[in-house]
Parts: structure tokens; C-alpha cells; sequence
């Protein structure tokens, strides 16, 4: 029994059908073709999926679409404009925090809304907020030194 | 334009394509007409298969194709058994299923869902059998057999052709080394050390699961998309199941999410072929977390070591016995266990050696490649046996590695010359970067911090080998605008691989990084590459494209040479010019004047192959040497065995940083990973049934569990052949961690941890031992 939603995706209006146990993440991934958002766990803990709904972000694995009817969502496809990266986009470039970059959308939007919310964290506070995100391939200093040195 | 260079942070070339989102990893692709693919696995660890029906599978709705053991044992088309070095994985289980996971059965549909739909629908009768869950229990007299006989298929590996099954047992390969004489050894020693060390399996979690799109043209021609460090292997392994020439066989490799040793060999490739094949249109299967779990892990080991030592330290003697266990097959599992035995002496001079090194089958999932190789294992009972020693005989653990440890021109246990090898350098700065104070220059209790908290330092090494013989070959396309294009089979799985081979091309060429591109994996474009593993990308492809490179600089020489009469000695290369005695020219020009207007290409070619045999006619096991060191500060709360790392150091001999940047990220990436085999990471089993296999009870390492710093140093001692004297370095971090953590805990507080992880609890209960409450 699909549902039909309305909701904004990267600013623009969308209103698409869903079933009922569609998750967010399958609705990006697969209704929008915005991959950038990945499935490491399925269980909301490796931070991979992070999409933020309503500047907060998520774990998009375990967020029904249905329940995003009227939601703003940003993907990481959404953060730049065509002219330019977003600072923090910059920023995770020049202090090496990427490797093989399956984490990294989820790890750059995690890292905006912490910015959003406190413009100059202290390390305590990076390190508390990012902690729901797994870097495997182990690029968290970097990834700390990127988060202290976004400019702008 | 910048032009590239050696030694220089470049931005690496992945780095906009995966900051925006844009980069394609396999899961994010489809192919038209594609459908999906579900494996149906064993729900018990050793069972006896009576019957397979698939009928009520079949009339879901949307379901194209099942395919079970009829399928491949009955197929002319198909050779049912497959395996790197032993043949006896099958695509599907055939007599038996040998662990929890085991595929038995897969299905392709029109969707996932009707695919999970047939898997629950599919009646598998199953016989149980005695499950054997440990090496003591594979290794007992009359144990029940995980495989009755292994097929040894008629030509492998060149480095494990002696190593074979031993019959009627477990034991699937069994490594021996000795040298010198064992027992005098030891009559002439004046302290001898037991001690035996244990480390459970871990998996290597890689963000990205294992993932295939297949796809079978009615002629025969595979084509795969598959998430592989060695896309060649694969594409043997597939050419032989499927009995087509490798020509038939198309392997696409796009970025893979993470591999860490967890993507060589077939993988879910066989299965996703055969099931295209059968359902006769392309199919994706994309593993779930816990299916990964299923489909390889790090070897679990149990290593007794004896060691005899003078009384000024020397070593003299050392009796060891590795038992791996491999799992329910062999897969790379022989070639790691000869790994850990060449290592079981480690980076010391020790003159009198009976090692032995056995990969035993048992009822868990397979174990395989797992950065470091083997060595993790050996090194963790190796440098946690040097602390002992050190202690026992009251000598500075540094001093007692150095002193023992290879220079320059020792002999490696197989009696080859080792040559640049930069062990001591390395322990020296790790040393310098944590502070290290000389044994008993300040008691435990001077060193005591508030309470019950207690500090301590700890130190380990490592010697690593890379994989011998192999090939790497690159392709290297100068194009008309003097622009470059660069094929090879290396698979960027993160480790900046694309950068540092740009590097090297365009540094000799003179070309910055923006005109050069790197192309993807693709094996009908790109000429044959062993493997992206075992540290060996940058050495080996490195080296054939910089190979690549001067030919094509032999090439433009030989054009200006004949095209505007200029003796060859006269023709020399600077800056991505041409100079000639009265002018300089650009590549652009030379190929106007070589092809007579704006168009060609320059084709230049380079092969690397390493020989079981160096260029001095000295057996040579390892194409290079790599060495490294960590060094740990840790904080342990004497009341609870919490322990917390202060500080780490790690000091790798890159050879030469051709991007440091890369090389700090490779150093410091392995050093978490490090973290957490040492900390917590651990695979559980209750009666073969693993119980943790999710990313909530497996635990990763997080930014909360890092130390506040950790230092990655480059010792650049430069190899001679390899590029720009650069070495191997994705493994060298990784392997001193648990070690160095397990003696600064010792340090600490005088309690030694032989059984990793490092848990609260393990440290808690030899406090209470020392103390003599229990």
C-alpha cells in the first residue's frame, strides 16, 4: 500500500510514492539516484547513511520515508553549488580526511550540522559529536584537524 | 602549472569526485536489465546436505533463477571446485556445509524482496555433524574431518608449491624452518622463555561490503563489476570455473569502499556469474554486514614460543609453534601461515630456529589476507615475548631490541642479505617521540599519576616481507596536447594509489598532475597486475610506470634523433621539455612532427616481474623489505584494569615518501586499525555460530577512542629498485600496536596480557592475581 509524501530534497519540492517500510536511504539512493549516502551497518550505527533532516542529522538505514513527509533533507549531492565546495568539502581535501571515502559523505554532513550548531567546538566536543561515525580506513586525525580548520 | 614531483603533498586525484558524493562505488550501480541476487547460507557449522527442493522457491512471483548444488556439479560448463591455492571452495556446497554462512543456495529476482522471499522458501534437509570449533579440537587424533580429501589443482603458487594437505588430518599446510642447531642452541643459552600467546579472529569491516554485478552474454562472455583488490586473480578464478579463456573474461573494478586484505581472491564473484548465467541476464548481489562476516576473517592464532637467551641478552635460541586457524577453507590461509613463520624470529638475529607454522581447517568461516599478513599474529607473540625477556633480565626493552635487531646486510632467517633496512631508525623515533626513559630510571610508583592510576611505555617492531614473485605491468599513453593517460591494474581502495603513480609518471615525464588521468581497473584495457595487496602497489606499479614513462622519453628521443637530425647525446629532458643544443621543444610539437598533424599517441610500456632470485643471484623471499615500530603511553586505573592510550608513536621506513601526506594517512589509518585489534575488536562464537557479526557487538574504533596524538614518522632508508627508492608501507603501522600497548601496560602495572584483545576485564583479573586475591 504506497503512500504518497511531499518533502524537499537539496531545495528543490519532491512528492513521491513510498511503501510504507521504505527507508529514507533507499528512497535517496534509489527513487532520487543520490548514492553519496551509503549502507555500512543497516542498523544506525556506522554513521555511513548520515542525511540531515531538518539540519540534524540521521541515520537514513533507520528513517522511514513516510515519516519525512513535509521534512527538508540534505544529501552531500546538495552541499555545493556549482561553483564552489562547501568549505567544510575544502577543508576534508587539504588535511587528507579521506581515504577510501565510503564514510565521507556521512562524516561532512555530520560535521556541518556540529558547525551549524557550535561554530568553534573544542575537541571534546567534535569528538563527542562525530562518535556515531566509523572511519575504517582510520583517517580521524585528519578527520579532527579538517572539522578545526574549516574556513568561512 | 605545478609539475608533479617526488617528496610533495600532492591533493590527491580522488579526493573531488568522493567529497561531493559523485564517486560510483558498486553498490551505487546498476546495468540495464539488471535483477538481484540473494544467498541462501548455512544456519549450522558442519552438516551433511541430504536434500535440496527448490520448488515453492520457484513460483514466487519474480524469481528468475535458483541454483543449487544440481547446477554446478551437472553443468559441462562448469569445473565445481575453485580455490588460490587448494581447490576446495565450490560455489554452492555440494556434500557438506563446513560453517555457519556457507552458501548452499542462491536466487536471482526481479527485486530483493521477492529474492528474500524464495530464500525462506527454499527446503534445505540437513544431517548434522560433529563441528570441530578450535585448532586444539582440529588438531586432537580421530577429530571429525572438515574436508575428507582437498584437490590440489595442477598448477599454483610457486611460493607454496611444497605446502600441501596432510592427509587423514586438519592440518591443511604445515610450514617448517630450522636453522642452525636447536639444541645446542639452547644447552648454550643461560635463561629459557615459555610463554604462549593467543589472538582471536576479527574481520575487517570495510565500510563497503562485498558486492558483484555479473553479467553472461549468450556467447559466453562474462563481464564482472566486481569490488576486488585483484582483479586478475579473479578473472583466472572465474576463466577456470567457468572454462573460457581469461580473454572471455571482463573484470571492471570502480573505487572500492576499504579492503584491508578482505577483498583478494573470488569472493561473491563465482556465485553472482553462475547465477547470471543461469537467470540469463546481468545480477547484482551486494552483501549484507553479517553475510560479510561469513565470507572472510583474520586468522585466529595460538603461538607457544620458547626462547633461549644469553645473559647479556643475546639471542640464541627460539622453538616455535604457530597454529592459524584457517577456517573451512584454505583460501589464502597456507600462504599466511608460511608468512608468520619466516616471522616467528622477528626483526632479530637469531642463529638457531625449528619453526613450525600450520594453517589448520576448522568449522568457521574462512580466514584469509588481513592487513599485515600473518605477521600480526607472530609479531604480537614475538615482541611481547622481547618485553619478557627484557624484564626478566632487567635490560631496557629498546636496548635489547636493538642489539638483536638486523642491520644493514644481515642475513635473513632464509640466509638472505637483508639491504635497507631501517629497523633501528625507526625505534629510535618512536623512542624520541613518546619520551622514552631507560629502564628503571624512574620506578612505577615514581611514575604514578592520581589515585590508582599508573603510567607506562612500551615499545615493539617488525619486519614484514612483500609477496614474491609477481607482476606488475603498466601502459603509459602520451597523448597529442602532451597530456597523459595511465594504465594499470593497481585498485584504488583508498591508499592513494592513483596520486602516487601520477606522481611518479608525471615527475618523470615533467607533467603536472592535472594533465595526467589515471584510469579505472578494467581488465580487457589494462595490462596484467598481480594483486593491490601486501604493500606492493607503489614498489611494483610505481616502478612499471616509471618503466612506462622512460620508454616513452626513449620513444620522443629516438623521434627528435631522426625527425630534426640531432645526435642522440645531444638530446637531454628537463621540465616536460626537449632541450636540444640550439632549441627546446615541446611534446606537442615532437608528436606534430612524428604523426604530420594534430593526433597520434606514444604507447610506452613497463613490466616489473620479482624473482625468487635478486639481481645479485641470492634467494630473495621478499622483492623488499619493510620495517617499522610503535611505541604506546598508556594510563591503567589499577582498581578497575581501564586502561587508557596516551599517546602513540609510529615510525615506518618508507623508503622514500613520494606523497608524505598519503604516507602519514596509510601510517596513522593503520595504527586505528591497530587500535582496535589490540582494544576490542574480537569475532565471538558460541558453538560455531558467530554471535557478534553487526556493527554494535563487533565494536570499531571511533573518534573516542583515539589517543589525543598520534605521530606517523617516515624513515625514508631508500630501496634500490624501487621507485625513487620508495617501499611498501600500507601493512608496516599496524603490526607493533598490540604488542607496544600489551608492554606499556606491563609497564604500568607489572601484569602481562598474553590473550588480545587488551580488555578491562583481562587486566583487572591479573591485577587481582598479582595482588594474590585470587
Amino acid at each position: 500500500m504506497k503512500k504518497t509524501i511531499s518533502l524537499r530534497v537539496n531545495g528543490s519540492e519532491r512528492s513521491v510514492e513510498v511503501e510504507p517500510r521504505t527507508t529514507l536511504l533507499d528512497l535517496v539512493r534509489e527513487q532520487f539516484n543520490l548514492t553519496g549516502a551509503k549502507l555500512g551497518c543497516d542498523i544506525q550505527v556506522c554513521g555511513a547513511c548520515t542525511l540531515l533532516l531538518d539540519g540534524k542529522p540521521v541515520s537514513a538505514c533507520s528513517v522511514l520515508a513516510v515519516d519525512t513527509e513535509g521534512c527538508e533533507v540534505l544529501t552531500i549531492e546538495g552541499l555545493s553549488n556549482k561553483d564552489a565546495l562547501h568549505p567544510i568539502q575544502e577543508a576534508f581535501m587539504e588535511f587528507g580526511a579521506l581515504q577510501c571515502g565510503y564514510c565521507t559523505s556521512g562524516f561532512i554532513l555530520t560535521a556541518k550540522a556540529l558547525l551549524d550548531e557550535i561554530p568553534r567546538p573544542t575537541d571534546e566536543q567534535i569528538r563527542d559529536y562525530l562518535a556515531g561515525n566509523f572511519c575504517r580506513c582510520g583517517c580521524y586525525q585528519e578527520i579532527m584537524q579538517a572539522i578545526k580548520n574549516v574556513r568561512g | 602549472m605545478e609539475l608533479a614531483d617526488i617528496g610533495k603533498t600532492f591533493r590527491r586525484l580522488d579526493y573531488e569526485t568522493k567529497v561531493t558524493g559523485k564517486a560510483q562505488y558498486l553498490a551505487d550501480m546498476q546495468v540495464p536489465g539488471m535483477c538481484h541476487g540473494k544467498i541462501l547460507r548455512s544456519p549450522l557449522p558442519h552438516a551433511r546436505i541430504k536434500s535440496i527442493d527448490t520448488s515453492k522457491a520457484l513460483k514466487v512471483a519474480g524469481v528468475l533463477a535458483v541454483i543449487t548444488r544440481d547446477d554446478i556439479l551437472h553443468d559441462e560448463g562448469i569445473e565445481p571446485y575453485y580455490g588460490p591455492v587448494f581447490k576446495d571452495q565450490t560455489i554452492v556446497a555440494v556434500e557438506k556445509v563446513r560453517h555457519v554462512g556457507d552458501p548452499v543456495a542462491a536466487v536471482a529476482a526481479l527485486d530483493t524482496d521477492a529474492a528474500e522471499e524464495a530464500l525462506r522458501l527454499i527446503d534445505v534437509e540437513y544431517e548434522e555433524l560433529p563441528a570441530v570449533l578450535d585448532v586444539h579440537q582440529a588438531l586432537k587424533p580421530g577429530a571429525t574431518l572438515v574436508h575428507e580429501s582437498v584437490r590440489i589443482p595442477e598448477s599454483g603458487f610457486a611460493d607454496l608449491a611444497e605446502l600441501k594437505p596432510v592427509e587423514g588430518t586438519n592440518i591443511c599446510t604445515h610450514f617448517r624452518l630450522n636453522r642452525g642447531d636447536i639444541q645446542r642452541g639452547f644447552a648454550e643459552s643461560d635463561h629459557i622463555f615459555e610463554d604462549t600467546f593467543t589472538l582471536p579472529a576479527t574481520q575487517h569491516c570495510f565500510l563497503e561490503t562485498h558486492a558483484c554485478i555479473a553479467s553472461v552474454e549468450p556467447g559466453g562472455r562474462i563481464t564482472v563489476w566486481a569490488t576486488t583488490q585483484n582483479p586478475f586473480v579473479v578473472r583466472t578464478q572465474l576463466a577456470n570455473i567457468f572454462k573460457v579463456p581469461v580473454s572471455k573474461v571482463r573484470v571492471i573494478v570502480p573505487y572500492l569502499g576499504g579492503g584491508y586484505g578482505g577483498k583478494v581472491y573470488p569472493k561473491v564473484e563465482p556465485i553472482t556469474v553462475a547465477l547470471a548465467q543461469k537467470a540469463g541476464r546481468a545480477v547484482r548481489v551486494v552483501l549484507s554486514r553479517e553475510e560479510v562476516f561469513y565470507t572472510i576473517t583474520k586468522h585466529a592464532a595460538v603461538i607457544r614460543m620458547k626462547t633461549g637467551v644469553k645473559k647479556d641478552g643475546t639471542l640464541l635460541a627460539r622453538e616455535c609453534e604457530i597454529h592459524l586457524d584457517t577456517g573451512a577453507y584454505a583460501e589464502i590461509g597456507p600462504r599466511v601461515a608460511k608468512k608468520s613463520g619466516y616471522t616467528a624470529a622477528g626483526p632479530y638475529k637469531i642463529p638457531n630456529l625449528k619453526i613450525d607454522s600450520y594453517s589448520v581447517y576448522t568449522n568457521k568461516p574462512p580466514a584469509g589476507a588481513f592487513r599485515g599478513f600473518g605477521v600480526s599474529q607472530s609479531a604480537w607473540a614475538v615482541e611481547s615475548q622481547m618485553d619478557i625477556i627484557a624484564a626478566a633480565l632487567k635490560m631496557d626493552p629498546l636496548d635489547l631490541r636493538k642489539q638483536n635487531g638486523y642491520n644493514e646486510g644481515d642475513k635473513f632467517v632464509t640466509e638472505e642479505t637483508l639491504r635497507a633496512i631501517g629497523l633501528k631508525e625507526c625505534l629510535d623515533e618512536v623512542a624520541k617521540s613518546i619520551g622514552w626513559e631507560k629502564h628503571g630510571a624512574r620506578s612505577r610508583e615514581q611514575r604514578a599519576g592520581n589515585g590508582s592510576l599508573r603510567r607506562g611505555k612500551g615499545l615493539a617492531c617488525m619486519i614484514k616481507a612483500t609477496i614474491t614473485p609477481s607482476i606488475s605491468c603498466a601502459v603509459v599513453k602520451l597523448n597529442e596536447d602532451a597530456s597523459l593517460s595511465i594504465y594499470t591494474g593497481t585498485v584504488e581502495m583508498g591508499q592513494g594509489s592513483e596520486t602516487v603513480l601520477a606522481q611518479i609518471a608525471g615527475k618523470e615525464l615533467g607533467i603536472p598532475l592535472q594533465a595526467i588521468q589515471v584510469l579505472g581497473v578494467d581488465t580487457d584495457v589494462v595490462p596484467y597486475d598481480l594483486t593491490t595487496s601486501s604493500s606492493r602497489s607503489t614498489f611494483h606499479m610505481g616502478k612499471a610506470v616509471q618503466l612506462a614513462a622512460q620508454d616513452i622519453m626513449h620513444q620522443l628521443k629516438q623521434i627528435v634523433v631522426k625527425e630534426y637530425g640531432v645526435p642522440e647525446d645531444k638530446v637531454t629532458f628537463a621540465d616536460g621539455k626537449i632541450r636540444l643544443p640550439e632549441t627546446q621543444l615541446n611534446y606537442a610539437e615532437v608528436m606534430f612532427k612524428r604523426f604530420g598533424m594534430q593526433g597520434g599517441t606514444l604507447v610506452g610500456d613497463g613490466q616489473v616481474k620479482t624473482l625468487v632470485k635478486d639481481e645479485f643471484g641470492e634467494k630473495s623471499t621478499s622483492a623488499f623489505w619493510f620495517v617499522a615500530a610503535g611505541a604506546a603511553e598508556v594510563e591503567v586505573d589499577l582498581d578497575t584494569g581501564k586502561f587508557k592510550l596516551i599517546e602513540y608513536a609510529t615510525a615506518v621506513d618508507v623508503g622514500k615518501a613520494i606523497n608524505p601526506l598519503g604516507c602519514r594517512q596509510q601510517l596513522g589509518g593503520a595504527v586505528i586499525t591497530g587500535i582496535g585489534q589490540a582494544m576490542f575488536e574480537e569475532i565471538a562464537y558460541d558453538n560455531g555460530q558467530l554471535i557478534n557479526p553487526n556493527l554494535v557487538d563487533y565494536v570499531l574504533p571511533s573518534l573516542g577512542d583515539m589517543p589525543p596524538v598520534i605521530d606517523p614518522i617516515c624513515v625514508e632508508v631508500p630501496d634500490r629498485n624501487g621507485p625513487f627508492g620508495a617501499k611498501g608501507i600500507g601493512e608496516s603501522a599496524l603490526i607493533p600496536v598490540a604488542p607496544a600497548i600489551a608492554n606499556a601496560i606491563y609497564d604500568a602495572v607489572g601484569v602481562r596480557i598474553k590473550d588480545l584483545p587488551l580488555k578491562a576485564e583481562k587486566i583487572y583479573l591479573a591485577l587481582e592475581e598479582q595482588k594474590g586475591k585470587l
